[in-house]
């Protein structure tokens, strides 16, 4: 075996020894990495009440209720499956924050299964579509794009 | 196949290849940026702010992308010793950083009016910003290695072990629940519209040449640094010796 055969092997050996090292790290840390919870991930491991949390997941249809003092608003998240969680939130909206597309909340579970929201991000899909041609003719079909899932549990 | 790993030989080609990818690439991202900037309709949610994508996603192909070339070049120069493949993985090593860096900017800019939030830790951010890092330590690393005449090895097994990094970035939005979205194209099927995906597309091709034109400079800089300091070395050692048996002869 020549010098360079066996520094390649070597080379090769390395990385394969570093890509397992890698993901055996990642796939360690696949629960811990998450920035949020799902309403189901909510449901089967719930947090201590009063324990800061992320809450991520789509915002239900309908749902959204601005109540009488102007600035709470209160919310269904929806997830993948039929769990869902009711959230309070008062303060400035994101521009994004509409019904039917991603939000993540800061915040924390209340003793009643609310989770009152400190913080509230809009989470971007990933369609871009244009303005002008939303629902026009010609446009490619709705259905052609990804339909968005709220994360991956 | 090791043609072109002569540095006369590479220097030859260099010669006409630099400015060919550099002021193609300087024309092509220079319009295509125009095109996304001044003449794409507005997002539907996202209104102007998407133009922001056409700087974002090339700078960010180009971060990970540079370090998948300089991963590349350290095992070429682990491999086969070859010291033009630490020229390269050392020339790719700036423009790859200043593109990883225009890639957090432009989507910390983004992120303010679409998430409301500059900076969140997720996973996507987070392992671009260690890239981030990997890019400054390798940079040290390599000068000091350079400078001081230690091993070349040490960079070179740094850049291959930094690129376990790149997959964790590209897998971070599906791996896990981010703020990031997941990726709008994958293999063969895109969630961005024909509108904004040509403009897209020709920014990413015209930034990427001129990234290819960029690192060529840079080698024949480092090059011609090394030639200048092996013929001061040899007039200072020895003033018989005939000037102008420089490096590139010699190797």
């Amino acid at each position: 075996m020549k010098a360079k055969h066996q520094r390649m092997t070597l080379v090769v050996l390395a990385l394969i020894a570093i890509i397992g090292a890698g993901l055996i790290a990642t796939w360690a840390l696949r629960n811990q990495a998450n920035y949020f919870y799902l309403p189901e991930q909510m449901a089967a491991e719930p947090p201590a009440v009063g324990q800061a949390v992320r809450l991520g997941g789509m915002v239900q249809q309908g749902s959204i209720e601005t109540q009488a003092d102007g600035v709470t608003v209160n919310f269904v998240v929806t997830g993948n499956e039929n769990s869902t969680v009711p959230v309070t939130y008062s303060g400035i909206l994101p521009d994004l924050f509409v019904e039917g597309s991603g939000v993540v909340a800061e915040g924390h579970l209340q003793a009643d299964g609310t989770f009152l929201a400190t913080n509230l991000l809009a989470k971007h899909d990933e369609n871009y579509v244009p303005r002008e041609l939303e629902g026009m003719e010609g446009h490619k079909d709705n259905s052609d794009y990804i339909e968005t899932v709220a994360g991956n549990p | 196949m090791h043609i072109y790993a002569n540095p006369k030989r590479f220097l030859t080609l260099a010669k006409w290849l630099t400015p060919l990818l550099f002021w193609s690439g300087l024309v092509l991202s220079l319009g295509a940026v125009a095109w996304g900037v001044f003449m794409v309709p507005p997002d539907q949610l996202m209104g102007d702010s998407v133009r922001i994508l056409f700087i974002h996603v090339p700078a960010a192909w180009l971060g990970m992308g540079g370090w998948g070339g300089l991963a590349l070049s350290s095992a070429a120069l682990l491999i086969w010793k070859h010291p033009l493949a630490g020229v390269a993985a050392r020339a790719i090593a700036v423009p790859g950083m200043v593109f990883c860096a225009i890639c957090l900017a432009t989507g910390s800019i983004w992120g303010r009016p679409t998430w409301g939030t500059w900076w969140e830790w997720d996973g996507r951010l987070t392992s671009m910003l260690v890239l981030l890092f990997l890019y400054g330590g390798y940079i040290a690393l390599s000068q000091a290695s350079a400078r001081e005449g230690s091993s070349y090895k040490i960079p070179a097994i740094f850049g291959l072990v930094g690129a376990i990094n790149v997959p964790i970035i590209n897998r971070s939005v599906v791996w896990w629940n981010s703020l990031h979205q997941p990726p709008s194209l994958t293999a063969g099927k895109s969630a961005i519209d024909a509108t904004f995906l040509w403009p897209l597309l020709a920014a990413v091709l015209g930034f990427s040449l001129l990234f290819g034109g960029l690192v060529l400079m840079r080698m024949r800089a480092l090059i011609a640094e090394q030639q200048v300091e092996a013929r001061l070395r040899r007039r200072a050692l020895d003033d018989d010796v005939p000037v102008g048996a420089g490096l590139a002869e010699g190797a």
